[in-house]
């Protein structure tokens, strides 16, 4: 017989943040491993440094702050952020970019903020940018696809050497994504139908995944795939991928029209770079998106826009990244603006109008 | 307005209805597991023997206390008046059986904190011999205001919990002239059946007290909303109402979930109507009453029975043999429980009415009051004793706010402190449904915050006026002071003047 | 070379601007601070002394000279203190404050004596009687300051713990030990 006075309700729903986190977790299982087989051993090596390393920085945050160390760590969500971060690192990258991501977003994404919950950031999301500004050069080596046991994958020992060794890898293993490369051929002045051809680039390929990239962002299929068992799982809701693949989706169709010799049309872009994991894995994460399902709308539709913009006129080849975090620093405005409407109430909160011939 | 609950239910969706705004209104919402197999299904136990004493609050009620008019040693009989109600919102108190009045005192009450409250105790004589009754009067022969009087006369509370007393709410709905009667039947909280049980046995003498109240209203309609999981209620409810009703008394069916027995979301459901914030459900037009009130109406003017016995539910993991049960008011929780074989060293948690609005109790030797619609003893397998984690604002808790509020903002902002901005955000309107607790992932007691949040304002409310009060005192003391110095000094002057007078008048002469 | 610019403007800019407020409070130097007068006002003004202070004023005195907590009032109790920690804006730390059990005076009937010394004192005017009469406390104006309690002969006087009943009954805060993880 337990005295300790609570309050009703005493029936809870059986989701728990661990179940949470380990469906995600498993929602992105496929495209994971997906990637870990076309970029070869490299890619296992540093998903797996990045992984354990957020571990650790995680426990040794929870043990700095004296908080319940096993209990926190077992919620997954050190792990998730852990997994999001070596999805966004090109897959034969060192080590120690391995590391010195999960320290980024692991202790000065989430921790320093207070921990789960209190991050204005995407912690992951945050860790590929500070990489991406520091180190452009390591960032942007994308290694072709490579699967073990084909002709240009690098063996074992070659492998552990490019994660592990610091030797950079051998000249035509690497390449361009398929943005970058549309991106640099236009700046050269060659149009889509010349540029895309010679790229050895075509949409079926794109949207499985054959292509260079960041360990997480080359399978838009499966990762879709992942984030619709999520959404039939409902652990996320339609709203905030919606808006933001529709976005893109209704921006590149616009903009294709107006001259689709300049502008690639929107398969191009749905089934490219990392919009499907952005969509489905990043931009619905909780503690940094709103709360009201108006502002998720919004959130989503923000996160579209800026993604298109920097894709098509920005600098970088690729958006998701910086198009979440902008829309991060929005997520409290718009949840202080945008609110579910109180019963009774109308939207400012003041009580209904009283029926006409009523007192 | 998007009803995702009836995709959930794999109903068809109308298109048509959802563009012309006729689609049924539903807010927020969850889906507890509803466990009412163990009772659902058993006959209402009418043969609960008398206990050896019987504990009667005097306040069962929203309202004032009632005031004994009886003394210790009186032998009474059953049904005859024991307190009366005091002031406007009140309701009075009638013996369940007949015996002797034994003690007046202060005993547990059936609250979280079981604080001792004023409490007859009744001693049984087993003789069950009643007050001479009134003679049977057509109810429809009455004038609508001598309705009100006999249901407050027979001490009727709302039975569905509110325990807010139905006689005043009859005179609000008449005066007010509202337009249709709701009766709820949604009985949306796990376990609980008593409703369920009352409609599926006594469907007749319902509708009949529905027929009493809609005369007592002045009013020419009723809809009665029963959730859709209860076949047989909704069966025989529309039958009784069918053959008894000519057409006034409607039954419907509404989807079943929780909150839909929450008064506005089945105000907004049935009728479309939203009630304003400041107001009352007699402000567009409706009352609503639950199907247990309209039965305890029934038996008050067809009968002349007084409110002194209510349908509970029994039930619980550690219950043995749960049922509903026809029990005398004030019958000690734990004779219930007892009488249901249940496990005393199972039990974690007792619960009086459902699991997700129910009180907590710290032990069952409290009596039964007329809103208690169900005794829970719950196992530990029932109830969740993980500890609460940190918010990561998944926001499932917004979604299931029938509401609208943003549960997780008001926690952050009580937690930190900042009592007022949680006002901001809507903590007078929550309403306790316990949806935002219930669908949390870190388990956070959200309802609680909010319930601690309200009594502290509350607390600092009172403050504030006896501040006010004590400085008016002060003042008022210190002027007083002041006035009768004056007072003195000028007596002083004035017998001064008049020593001094005669000298005057001497030198004068 | 800019450097020196820079430097020189601003060394310039901080000495004019400091030379302003220096000017400033000496010209709109106020003899008697109103907000003395302000918290004065907010203060229950029963001089009961229960903050160890002589009167409300003493008080206010001391919380505007920084030398008292917002919480010293018993009277006023949490809601006054925060409306103080407001006005002041300091921190406020209730935790000194939740302790306090609410007090009210009580009368031992059979002890009392009527000599209506207590009446006389009593700030708030809740003690009522009259000479020779036995006495009696209006617990809703009693403030616990205790007063009667010193100029009581016979000592029937007493403070007791107000009791709690279903009225004045709370939720506590859920216990924060349960979101340590937090």
């Amino acid at each position: 017989m337990s005295t300790r006075l609570l309050s009703a309700p005493f029936t809870r729903s059986e989701l728990q943040i661990q179940s949470i986190m380990l469906t995600v977790v498993l929602g992105l299982a496929p495209g994971t491993l997906w990637g870990i087989f076309i970029f070869g051993w490299p890619a296992l090596f540093i998903f797996l440094v990045t992984v354990s390393s957020a571990l650790a920085f995680e426990a040794g945050c929870l043990a700095l702050a004296e908080k319940r160390v096993l209990a926190t760590l077992t919620d997954g969500s050190a792990l998730l952020t852990g997994w999001l971060i070596a999805l966004t690192l090109p897959p034969w990258a060192p080590w120690w970019i391995g590391v010195l991501g999960s320290f980024l977003g692991i202790v000065v994404g989430k921790q320093v903020f207070g921990g789960l919950g209190q991050n204005l950031f995407n912690p992951a999301m945050l860790a590929r940018v500070a990489l991406l500004v520091s180190f452009p050069l390591e960032m942007t080596v994308w290694a072709n696809p490579s699967p073990p046991f084909s002709a240009s994958a690098p063996g074992l020992l070659e492998s552990w050497a490019i994660t592990f060794g610091g030797v950079l890898p051998p000249d035509g293993t690497t390449g361009a994504t398929l943005l970058g490369w549309v991106k640099t051929e236009f700046s050269q002045g060659r149009l889509l139908d010349e540029s895309l051809p010679s790229g050895g680039y075509g949409f079926f390929k794109s949207f499985i995944g054959w292509t260079g990239g960041s360990l997480g962002e080359t399978s838009a299929l499966l990762f879709a795939l992942g984030g619709g068992w999520l959404l039939k799982k409902q652990i996320i809701t339609w709203h905030i991928p919606l808006a933001m693949l529709g976005t893109v989706f209704l921006l590149a169709s616009v903009f294709t029209l107006v001259d689709g010799e300049r502008y690639p049309g929107p398969l191009f872009h749905l089934s490219s770079g990392a919009l499907m994991l952005g969509a489905f894995f990043i931009a619905t994460d909780y503690v940094t998106s709103p709360n009201s399902r108006l502002g998720q709308l919004i959130f989503g539709a923000g996160c579209g826009a800026i993604v298109y913009v920097i894709r098509t006129w920005g600098s970088y080849p690729e958006g998701v990244a910086f198009a979440v975090l902008l829309m991060n620093s929005m997520t409290p405005v718009i949840d202080h603006y945008v609110r579910p409407r109180i019963y009774g109430r109308d939207r400012k909160g003041k009580p209904l109008e009283l029926p006409e011939g009523r007192e | 307005m998007f009803d995702i609950h009836a995709l959930w239910a794999g109903k068809p969706f109308d298109l048509h209805a959802l563009w012309n705004g006729s689609q049924p209104k539903i807010r927020g919402g969850v889906h507890p597991e509803p466990r009412k197999e163990a009772t659902a299904d058993r006959p209402i136990d009418t043969a609960f023997p008398l206990p050896p004493m019987l504990y009667l609050a005097l306040q069962q009620h929203v309202g004032k206390p009632a005031e004994p008019v009886v003394n210790v040693g009186d032998r009474v009989l059953k049904g005859q008046l024991l307190a009366v109600s005091q002031g406007m919102v009140s309701a009075p108190i009638h013996a369940p059986t007949s015996g002797t009045i034994t003690d007046i005192m202060d005993y547990p009450s059936a609250h979280p904190s079981a604080l001792p409250t004023p409490t007859l105790l009744l001693e049984p004589d087993g003789e069950e011999r009643w007050i001479d009754l009134p003679e049977k009067a057509d109810p429809f022969s009455l004038s609508p205001e001598e309705i009100s009087i006999r249901v407050g006369a027979a001490g009727i509370v709302g039975l569905g919990g509110a325990a807010f007393p139905s006689a005043v709410k009859l005179n609000l709905g008449r005066r007010t002239k509202i337009q249709t009667l709701l009766i709820n039947g949604g009985e949306c909280e796990p376990y609980l059946t008593c409703d369920d049980r009352l409609m599926r046995e006594r469907a007749r003498a319902i509708v009949d007290g529905i027929l009493i109240m809609l005369h007592g209203l002045g009013c020419r309609q009723a809809i009665v909303g029963i959730e859709d999981n209860k076949l047989e209620a909704y069966t025989n409810m529309h039958a009784a109402a069918a053959e008894l009703s000519d057409g006034k008394v409607e039954v419907v069916a509404v989807p079943s979930f929780y909150p839909m027995g929450w008064d506005k979301q089945l105000i907004g459901y049935l009728t479309a109507k939203e009630v304003p914030a400041d107001g009352r459900a007699t402000d567009v037009g409706v009352l609503m009453h639950n199907v247990g009130t309209a039965y305890a109406v029934q038996q008050a003017i067809r009968h002349g029975k007084p409110l002194i016995s209510r349908i509970v539910t029994v039930s619980g993991g550690a219950v043995g043999a749960p049922r509903n049960i026809d029990a005398p008011l004030g019958t000690p929780l734990a004779s219930l429980l007892a009488h249901c074989d249940y496990r005393p060293e199972e039990t974690v948690r007792y619960i009086m009415g459902g699991p997700m609005m129910g009180e907590a109790l710290p032990h069952p030797n409290v009596p039964l009051v007329k809103g208690a619609c169900g005794i829970l003893a719950l196992t530990q397998e029932e109830i969740s004793a993980t500890d609460a984690k940190s918010c990561i604002r998944c926001s499932r808790c917004v979604t299931a706010c029938p509401v609208g509020l943003l549960p997780l903002e008001m926690m952050a902002r009580i937690r930190a402190g900042q009592l007022e901005s949680s006002l901001k955000f809507g903590l007078k309107d929550c309403i306790s449904c316990g949806s935002c607790s219930y669908v949390c992932p870190s388990e956070i007691p959200l309802v609680h915050y909010f319930k601690y949040a309200n009594g502290e304002l509350l607390t600092r409310d009172q403050a504030n006026h006896k501040a006010e009060q004590t400085k008016r005192l002060a003042d008022e003391k210190l002027a007083r002071l002041e006035r009768q110095k004056q007072e003195a000094a000028a007596a002083a002057a004035q017998r001064k003047a008049a020593a001094k007078k005669p000298k005057i008048t001497e030198a004068a002469a | 070379m800019y450097i020196i610019f820079a430097a020189i403007s601003l060394a310039v800019l901080g000495l004019a601007l400091g030379f302003l407020l220096g000017a400033a409070s000496r010209y709109f130097k106020v003899e008697e601070n109103p907000l003395i007068d302000e918290i004065e006002k907010m203060m229950p003004g029963s001089q009961c002394g229960q903050c160890a202070y002589p009167g409300c004023r003493p008080a206010a005195e001391a919380l505007v000279a920084g030398e008292a907590p917002p919480t010293l009032c018993p009277p006023g109790g949490k809601a006054l203190a925060e409306r103080l920690a407001n006005k002041l804006s300091i921190e406020l730390d209730l935790s000194t404050m939740g302790d306090q059990v609410p007090m009210v005076a009580r009368i031992d009937e059979s002890l009392c004596i009527g000599c209506a010394r207590c009446i006389k004192l009593c700030p708030t005017d809740a003690l009522v009687g009259a000479p020779k009469m036995i006495h009696a406390v209006v617990a809703d104006a009693c403030i616990a300051c205790a007063k009667c309690v010193e100029v009581c002969p016979t000592e029937c006087l007493k403070m007791h713990p107000v009791k709690v009943n279903l009225r004045l009954w709370r939720w506590p805060k859920p216990e924060e030990t349960a979101l340590a993880g937090a």
